[in-house]
């Protein structure tokens, strides 16, 4: 039997569900590379991080999460927008944006949103 | 210390119209303090981040004068961005699509910048680690 | 290297430019020998749609000699050998039927662009 090669993706969401009804594609491919067996970073990014504030649309974002997906939110977009990186929805983690650098140093197939 | 990569990035946006440019001299800043080389294709409204002619300008609603208003303007950025890779040993290529130029007039660029086509964006991104795309909408 | 561009901003600028300036980068790449594929998603599976007419565009009297022609660009980047893919939901969400579309098209459906990803060592979205 062959061995599969698990890859490694970054998903970049700059987009937010209040704005656009796209993100919940990009969330529906980061849980389907999950399932075909893939590792898979879902990095929220400027208005991108407003879900992950609990409200109207952070289920989804905890569901993505659950679904294995590391979801990590960018801590100066939280700043920015006054939003505690204390008091984010289940499964989200504030993290330096140094960490987009690093994965792509390390070879992620990268994808912008 | 991070093993020396080189990576590349495309960007698309002009200044000033949307946080993509801030967040991509962000991820480039990053790269750049990591001691990687960057190559950067900056294509259809980012050719304009590195023209020389972008002014500062003061701000009556706030009641700051030029130099107290300090606006940003991203071809100092630019600017800034290849003497630190340059310090650190490392180098930023950055190519601004030449028709992208011509179209908008923007032929004045950063010292250090050049012309170039998509066959240069190409060329990087098979001769690099990995590839950004960072998409205008 | 084999890399899949995904277009999904679409009609963004193609008045001005006279093209879509990803389709047109696609093309001047795969000149300069790029492997590269394409997949059309959201509102740029309109892309392939035949009978667009954006002719007729003119200021003070001064008139746009050259409009866009898209779904003719998509032909002949199929004609050049790139593999352009369109996502099958998205056409059906907009009311496009799959047959009457540009010839040579590989429709995909949503559910497998995952493992479409999995084909390519880069995946540029535009």
């Amino acid at each position: 039997m062959e061995d599969r090669t698990i890859a490694k993706y970054l998903l970049i969401e700059s987009r937010d569900p209040f704005d656009s009804n796209d993100v919940a594609h990009w969330h529906g491919l980061a849980r389907a590379l999950v399932a075909e067996g893939n590792e898979v970073t879902l990095f929220l990014v400027q208005n991108g991080v407003f879900p992950a504030r609990p409200g109207t649309h952070s289920a989804a974002l905890s569901a993505v999460a659950d679904a294995g997906v590391e979801v990590l939110v960018d801590e100066f977009s939280l700043r920015e927008r006054g939003i505690a990186t204390t008091a984010l929805t289940r499964g989200a983690k504030a993290s330096p944006l140094d960490v987009v650098i690093d994965q792509l140093a390390d070879g992620r197939k990268a994808m912008w949103h | 210390m991070a093993d020396k990569k080189t990576l590349t990035f495309a960007l698309m946006d002009a200044p000033y119209e949307n946080p993509r440019s801030t967040t991509a001299m962000r991820l480039i800043d990053i790269a750049v303090r990591r001691g990687h080389d960057v190559n950067v294709f900056a294509y259809e409204g980012a050719a304009a981040l590195a023209f020389t002619e972008q002014k500062p300008h003061a701000n009556a609603v706030h009641g700051r004068d030029v130099d107290e208003e300090d606006h940003p303007l991203p071809h100092r950025w630019i600017g800034a961005l290849l003497g630190a890779a340059a310090a650190k040993g490392a180098k930023i290529d950055w190519v601004n699509c030449g028709l992208c130029v011509d179209e908008r007039g923007v032929n004045q660029a950063v010292e250090g910048t050049r012309r170039g086509t998509p066959g240069d964006f190409w060329k990087f991104a098979t001769e690099s680690d990995n590839t950004l795309v960072i998409p205008t909408r | 290297m084999k890399v899949l561009n995904i277009v999904e901003s679409a009609y963004r600028a193609t008045l001005e430019e006279q093209d879509d300036t990803i389709v047109w980068m696609t093309h001047a790449m795969k000149g300069a020998g790029a492997d590269l594929s394409v997949l059309l998603r959201g509102n740029a599976v309109n892309y392939a749609v035949p009978g667009q007419d954006a002719s007729g565009l003119s200021f003070g009297g001064l008139a746009q000699t050259r409009p866009p022609e898209l779904p003719q660009d998509i032909a002949k980047l199929i004609a050049k050998g790139v593999e352009v893919y369109v996502v099958e939901d998205d056409l059906e969400e907009r009311g496009i039927a799959k047959d009457t579309l540009v010839a040579g098209l590989r429709p995909v459906p949503r559910d497998r662009i995952a493992a479409l990803l999995g084909e390519f060592d880069q995946v540029w979205s535009w």
